[in-house]
């Protein structure tokens, strides 16, 4: 992994105690750290020169607060701006009041559009929208059969039109179906296309004045480098659209590229594609995208997929087991299962920071196979087993290896672990909560590691 | 056998990147130019302005930060040692530098055992266009007149397969196929047995798209290549990484992985035809000397095309 910039930054400062202000000299070497940090995560260079100029006329002269170190200071300074420059306002999709509201995707080959349809007719299904999809992508080789087998996937409608139907009638004929059929959302999914490709341009120069999408987005790669500054004004030029889709980002590209499109046309992140999967969209944040191009991790995205995959009654009841002594195997299971809610346990490490506590952690392979041969081998238990582990003697430990297709050590070494979380527990009880009832509204973490 | 010779003797002269790239680049009405010759017209001597705009032109092209940093701490070592004083030699020193890093040993292939067919793999993450590479070098061995097999091991994505159908009929060549969802491993174990009964010469492997990131998918390209071993004796004889000319320096990480579990042996650079300039395989030859193979420079059939350093980089500094 890369050194953080905080890590640069805290070793530039580490001379620094014991003045009140911050020094140019100081500044400058930062920002030589900043510089190479924001190239390294595929920030254009135009764009980090302004940026680190900014950044430079904040920071200097700026008292040294008590409480934070000039290190920290000039992270902090480097963060707001960096948020600062992400943010904004539109991000919302607009909505039309006379629907359908129209969108239409455009961007390089390969970035994702096809994918994004799906995904954001998915999105538009779950936030109470009919959508439908339209490809009008007639170049690429079976361009069209992939959104229709994504549509059916889903479970969206498709207008799928004649075979050799042009991009520009099949706009049309999509919008007037949709208007008929009541559907209030049309998302149409282009053709990839090179910004200096002068008659694919046109075209949709020709879709967008016909067809008046009222969203036009962007797909960018997060992925991209230095480039994604021209390809993204040739676009914006021509076309002006409203915000961008960030996809690939279940990669580990630091997603620099984002800054540079916003920064040269002014429009926002509007979504970013995290996964394999159609639900695997999201509303964009900017702090943390920011977290990751300074590299420190993305914690409240951890959060925020824990609030949303656990189950808080599950939590309470546990929670009351463990205070009445009850914290059986199959509790043991049933955590298990709820960690495993949170998606793959190294899609949860990565978003990590990669410093303090859990800089070795992302090192750490994680076997995933391991959980499904831990619950494999709780199911081969029987119910009066996994109650009380007291009673599993020799014999049933055999037969729940044989059971489970495990050996019998590794039987005993389940055993162990969890006679070890259930004592780590109940200590944690007592001091923790001194044997009364727990508070009202508090959480209880979840990890039985 | 060498690689190299199976595209037998060039027969016609081929187009170079550079030609390739005006062509492209002259549908816009840009002019194209020698950024270097620009910045160094009419100046006298090498001073720290230009070397800060060189570096610029470096970055802007993907090079990356170490790269850069390390061939103009050569060239100002060189100024200061007065061995490099005229600008007009400033050019040459640095491009230099750079065909020095991009040109990897290249070692060829494994020999392909009589009776067995050569075992291509292509890889990479999503949407960097192997589908369309593969009906590329399809097109180019079956133009050398050798038999060619597809083998649509790309069953996770949706219509991928019918993607490379298409692809398999303008060409004019068999493809191996099976239903979405399949094992790619068995779609490859059927290929390959179907390959030797029918004594191709080529088999060239589609794959899923695949973030380096995720490591059950990483683990299936391994399962593939250990299946590919199994069949056809010291196959994947070559296992092409293809990649996007707009990838930023995410593309080393990319290489270091795919290497890790695939073992990749040549890369492919795509898209070349755009704005981008790909600089980030100078990284990937420098680090990991992995050697660069074809250029793809448009979506016609033959636009691919066999990768020159020489050309790269002065392609590098169009503008």
């Amino acid at each position: 992994m890369f050194e953080t910039l905080s890590d640069k930054l805290q070793k530039v400062f580490k001379n620094l105690r014991g003045e009140s202000r911050l020094s140019e000299l100081h500044i400058e070497e930062a920002l030589k750290e900043i510089r190479i940090a924001l190239l390294e995560a595929d920030v254009n260079f135009k764009v980090v020169k302004q940026f680190t100029d900014t950044v430079k006329a904040k920071a200097l002269g700026q008292e040294v607060f008590e409480s934070l170190s000039p290190g920290q200071q000039v992270v902090k300074i480097v963060r707001d701006e960096l948020v600062e420059m992400l943010g904004g306002s539109n991000v919302k999709i607009n909505f039309t009041s006379q629907p359908p509201t129209v969108l239409m995707l455009v961007g390089l080959q390969g970035s994702g559009k096809t994918t994004s349809s799906g995904k954001l007719s998915k999105w538009m299904q779950k936030n109470g929208h009919r959508p439908m999809l339209v490809s009008v992508d007639v170049y690429r080789p079976a361009a069209r059969e992939q959104l229709r087998v994504i549509a059916k996937e889903i479970g969206v409608k498709i207008y799928e039109g004649g075979p050799d139907d042009k991009p520009l009638r099949l706009c049309q004929d999509a919008l007037r179906e949709a208007r008929n059929t009541g559907h209030d959302v049309l998302i149409i999914d282009t053709a990839g296309r090179l910004h200096i490709d002068e008659s694919l341009m046109q075209e949709l120069r020709e879709i967008k004045d016909t067809v008046k999408p009222h969203e036009i987005l962007f797909v960018a790669d997060a992925m991209l480098g230095q480039d994604a500054v021209k390809s993204a004004q040739q676009f914006h030029g021509q076309l002006g659209f409203n915000g961008f889709i960030l996809t690939k980002m279940d990669g580990d590209a630091r997603g620099g590229a984002a800054l540079s499109i916003k920064h040269v046309t002014g429009q926002p992140v509007k979504f970013v594609g995290t996964g394999e999967k159609y639900d695997a969209l999201e509303l964009f944040h900017p702090d943390r995208l920011v977290s990751r191009i300074i590299g420190m991790g993305d914690i409240l995205s951890l959060i925020e997929k824990a609030e949303e995959a656990i189950d808080q009654k599950a939590a309470m009841d546990s929670l009351e087991k463990i205070r009445t002594d009850g914290f059986t195997l199959e509790d043991f299971r049933d955590q298990l299962r709820q960690v495993r809610k949170l998606g793959s346990l190294e899609s949860i490490l990565s978003l990590l920071p990669s410093i303090g506590p859990f800089k070795d952690l992302q090192k750490a392979k994680v076997d995933e196979k391991e959980i499904t041969r831990i619950e494999a081998i709780i199911n081969s238990m029987t119910p009066k087993e996994r109650r009380n582990d007291k009673i599993i003697n020799g014999s049933r430990r055999k037969r729940i290896a044989r059971g489970s297709g495990t050996s019998v050590q590794e039987v005993n070494q389940l055993l162990k672990q969890y006679a070890q979380t259930r004592q780590m527990m109940k200590n944690m009880k007592n001091t923790m909560f001194g044997g009364r009832k727990l508070p009202k509204g508090m959480k209880l973490p979840q990890m039985p590691f | 056998m060498e690689f190299i010779t199976l595209f037998g003797p060039p027969k016609k002269k081929e187009p170079t990147v550079f030609e390739k790239i005006k062509e492209a680049v002259g549908k816009t009405k840009e002019n194209f130019t020698e950024q270097l010759e620009e910045l160094l017209q009419g100046r006298k001597e090498i001073d720290a302005g230009m070397l800060a705009e060189i570096e610029a032109i470096m970055i802007g092209a993907d090079i990356g930060v170490n790269t850069t940093t390390e061939i103009l701490a050569s060239i100002r070592a060189q100024v200061s040692r007065q061995t490099l004083s005229d600008p007009t030699q400033l050019k040459n020193a640095i491009k230099e530098e750079l065909r020095r890093i991009l040109k990897v040993n290249y070692a060829p292939p494994r020999q392909v055992e009589e009776g067995n067919p050569f075992v291509l793999v292509m890889v990479g993450v999503n949407g960097v266009g192997k589908t369309t590479t593969i009906g590329k070098l399809a097109n180019r061995f079956r133009k050398d007149g050798k038999s060619v097999m597809l083998c649509a091991a790309d069953t996770f994505r949706a219509a991928a397969t019918e993607q490379l159908e298409i692809w398999a009929t303008r060409s004019d060549v068999p493809i191996v196929k099976q239903k979405a969802g399949a094992d790619p491993s068995a779609v490859l174990f059927d290929a390959l047995q179907s390959a030797k009964a029918r004594k191709i010469d080529y088999v060239i492997v589609d794959t899923a798209g695949r973030l380096h990131t995720k490591n059950n998918l990483m683990a299936e390209l391994e399962k593939m290549t250990r299946i590919a071993k199994r069949e056809v004796p010291g196959a994947p004889h070559e296992v092409l990484l293809v990649m996007d000319a707009t990838t930023g320096q995410n593309g080393l990480t990319q290489a270091k992985e795919f290497t890790k579990t695939a073992g990749v042996t040549g890369l492919v650079l795509t898209k070349l035809d755009g704005t981008a300039k790909g600089g980030v395989v100078t990284a990937i030859a420098r680090d990991l000397k992995i050697p660069i193979r074809f250029v793809g420079v448009g979506e016609k059939m033959d636009d691919l095309i066999e990768f020159s350093a020489d050309d790269f980089v002065d392609s590098l500094f169009a503008a």
